[in-house]
């Protein structure tokens, strides 16, 4: 669906757009009625996982790039693995439960198999890209495609408008670390 | 039909309230307290999801791009989520050293 959305996409998409809300809806809301259902806690984090790639979605149907990619980062790659070690270091035999058997392993393989090939059929039904060499830039002015650029302005805006909730935010990391580290350390009595 | 094809503002929201309900239903529903930790971060997304939609939608925002306010805002609420994560996981740490389990029915202690 996305390479459709790439290739047959003049400046104006709106075709496009309900199917992709459609399909980011369902995956949102159907996998984050699965946690409230759900009784393994690993399969809930896994659920998490989809939810929060279905709202990364939605952040790119909604234009913000950059919340996207750090949705995907920081929540997908940072919180989610922390749950998933929380899970692991707390459960009693956590690993009965990770390992696939049977089905599941020839699924895993198939879903991995296929997104490989769709990721290569798209890949040779692209016109070359414009590339240079390295070292040289064809974006000299800086700014997107579109004229709006989300990463620029956010970054432009935490250093100047919102410099004090950047600065407020940068110093409770810091006491989160310091407080996470404390809590977690082992005691030696 | 054509309510559903064009989609708005209203189809964000409506997203939104069923990712928060299911947040809230995780939170009723659960014992483990990681669990209650995952319809927390639920309901986190689904009021960062609210305020970008809003700021996208909004008549104020940008050419093709939402306003800065709301995605700053959720910049912030992402940031204190990973926060929120880190020492939740800290003290739930400490509550399986001391009582053997993260089952929050079991964790009275501090009951009078």
């Amino acid at each position: 669906m996305i390479m459709v959305a790439q290739q047959s996409a003049p400046p104006s998409n709106q075709a496009v757009v309900p199917f992709l809300f459609y399909g980011f809806a369902a995956l949102t809301v159907l996998s984050a009625w699965g946690i409230v259902a759900g009784r393994n806690i690993v399969r809930m984090a896994v659920y998490l996982l989809l939810t929060l790639a279905g709202v990364a979605g939605f952040y790119f149907m909604l234009s913000a790039e950059f919340l996207a990619a750090i949705q995907l980062i920081v929540y997908a790659g940072g919180t989610l693995i922390l749950i998933v070690f929380g899970v692991m270091l707390t459960s009693r035999h956590p690993t009965a439960h990770i390992i696939a058997t049977g089905w599941e392993r020839v699924l895993g393989v198939v879903v991995a198999t296929v997104l490989a090939v769709l990721l290569l059929i798209a890949l040779a039904g692209t016109p070359a890209w414009p590339t240079t060499g390295l070292g040289t830039s064809i974006h000299a002015g800086g700014a997107g495609v579109a004229g709006y650029s989300s990463v620029q302005t956010i970054g432009k805006a935490l250093l100047s408008g919102y410099a004090v909730p950047f600065e407020v935010g940068g110093v409770l990391l810091l006491v989160v670390m310091i407080g996470a580290a404390y809590m977690a350390r082992r005691r030696t009595r | 039909m054509d309510a559903l094809i064009h989609i708005s503002l209203i189809h964000f929201v409506i997203v939104s309230i069923l990712l928060a309900s299911a947040g809230v239903g995780t939170i009723l529903t659960k014992r483990n307290a990681i669990g209650i930790l995952i319809g927390v971060e639920l309901i986190l997304n689904a009021s960062a999801l609210n305020l970008v939609a809003f700021a996208r939608f909004h008549p104020w925002a940008p050419q093709g791009g939402p306003a800065l306010d709301g995605v700053m805002f959720t910049v912030f609420i992402i940031v204190l989520a990973a926060a929120e994560a880190a020492i939740a996981l800290g003290i739930f740490l400490n509550l399986y050293n001391t009582l053997g389990t993260v089952d929050v029915e079991k964790a009275q202690e501090m009951k009078g």
